[in-house]
């Protein structure tokens, strides 16, 4: 039996990683590597790593660093962040990582997806795309940059594109949600599962193991990653990394 | 000594750093002299299997594994494409694989399932063990392993299958045929039930 993924999401600024507040006020949770000590022995599913400098500022990924997270983990691992060529993708899955997300440059040239999926595999390739609900007309927009631009593709639209030109997964991350630990939009799951036939995670409002447990039972077997919920602890949002599941995941 | 096999892979790191953990003597190595002196060898791979193939071509050391591995008898683990790449030919490509393992790579047909089955295989999935091979001495079946792929191993000797994964049907994703091995999952990144693969692997 193939289980739901319960996944660390973490964002990696100015060397440090943060945890942000719909995209804002960025708080500092601590450091890449004692984060990958902690979660290989809590047993982790699997960790995503978002760069959220490097395609606001136009820079490449941290390789060097990359690689040191990449010796250390025990469980797969997903980067996203400034990625723009196949040959970065691969050069990324060189150094340890599973899995290459990208998101801005795969929507201004959606031919990069199929570019990557010919260097890596299509199974190492992920969209993730940072959401907005329309408060006026209802569904949902995408937007890049940390949230700042707002892009004109369609989200279900471009998910399909993006699983047929050869995504292995689709992220979607709800702006919205993000920080506030509230539960996911399961409206959003549940659509964006539909769109696809790819594996699909979703992040953004997740503050319990029931909150994932609520996604599980309402879109089936997906990722449930979260950031606030695996580096905070209690009402103050005091910093603390750990790990914990819904039960009946085992 | 265990060799790891450096043809550019990206798993090798991962590798060499639980072996490094477990204390157990080993190599990261390309170079054909001391891949000849090691014990066994472990065989990485991510990617697509005809670039894992001419990676492999490409750095000279076909000949010299072939030699040690099916001519000598010693022991090898392919891991991920690497266990892909020893079937004689694979769905993904056209160039013809290593052959030690009789068999063909078949892509999953999502429609195994219905719903149709999302590609890729990805996520934790149990294990299913057939036999009792040392090879999962100590391992926690029902945890199972982290799997990413889209094509998994056809053995044309069933026999050969040592554990499957269902997944719509029952996915072969371990094979075993005398001193050879292979793991379609990614024991490298699979916690206790992989860094129990790497040590079981150097003690049979």
């Amino acid at each position: 039996m193939l289980r739901a993924r319960i996944v660390p999401c973490l964002l990696m600024h100015d060397g440090g990683l943060v945890k942000t507040e719909k995209f804002r006020n960025p708080k500092y949770v601590g450091d890449p590597l004692n984060a990958v000590k902690i979660f290989n022995e809590k047993e982790v599913d699997e960790l995503m790593f978002l760069d959220i400098d490097a395609t606001r500022l136009g820079r490449e990924p941290d390789y060097q660093r990359l690689r040191s997270i990449a010796v250390e983990s025990r469980m797969p691992l997903c980067y996203g962040g400034g990625v723009t060529t196949a040959a970065q993708a691969a050069k990324i899955i060189s150094l340890g990582f599973e899995k290459i997300s990208v998101s801005a440059a795969a929507l201004s040239r959606p031919a990069l997806i199929a570019e990557m999926a010919d260097a890596v595999g299509s199974q190492s390739v992920v969209v993730t795309l940072d959401v907005k609900r329309n408060a006026l007309f209802g569904g949902y927009s995408i937007h890049t940059h940390n949230g700042r631009t707002k892009q004109r593709a369609g989200l279900l639209e471009f998910c399909g594109q993006a699983a047929a030109l050869g995504a292995g997964e689709i992220v979607i991350n709800s702006i919205d949600l993000d920080g506030t630990m509230g539960g996911y939009d399961l409206e959003l799951a549940r659509q964006v599962r539909e769109s696809v036939d790819t594996p699909v995670t979703f992040v953004g409002g997740a503050g319990t193991p029931d909150h994932m447990q609520a996604l599980i039972d309402a879109v089936g077997v997906v990722g449930a990653a979260a950031g606030s919920m695996f580096v905070f602890k209690g009402p103050y949002r005091a910093v603390l990394i750990s790990y914990s599941r819904p039960a009946r995941l085992g | 000594m265990i060799a790891i096999v450096d043809y550019g892979s990206g798993n090798i790191a991962a590798i060499a750093n639980i072996y490094k953990q477990l204390k157990i003597p080993h190599a990261v190595t390309a170079d054909a002299r001391e891949l000849a002196a090691a014990e066994r060898y472990i065989l990485p791979g991510v990617g697509a299997f005809d670039a894992t193939m001419r990676h492999l071509a490409a750095c000279g050391i076909v000949e010299v594994l072939q030699e040690q591995v099916v001519g000598r008898g010693k022991r090898l683990m392919g891991v991920c494409v690497g266990m892909q790449i020893l079937a004689g030919s694979s769905d993904e490509g056209e160039l013809p694989g290593l052959g030690w393992i009789p068999g063909h790579v078949k892509k999953i047909a999502r429609d195994r399932a219905s719903p149709p089955l999302r590609l890729p295989h990805m996520g934790w999935n149990s294990i299913n063990l057939r036999g009792d091979s040392p090879i999962f001495g100590g391992v926690d079946s029902a945890r199972g392993f982290y799997f990413l792929h889209n094509y998994y191993f056809h053995a044309a000797d069933e026999a050969d299958v040592i554990a499957t994964a269902s997944y719509g049907a029952d996915i072969p994703c371990s094979v075993n045929r005398a001193n050879i091995y292979g793991m379609q999952f990614h024991p490298e990144k699979s916690h206790a039930n992989g860094t129990a693969i790497f040590r079981n692997f150097a003690g049979i």
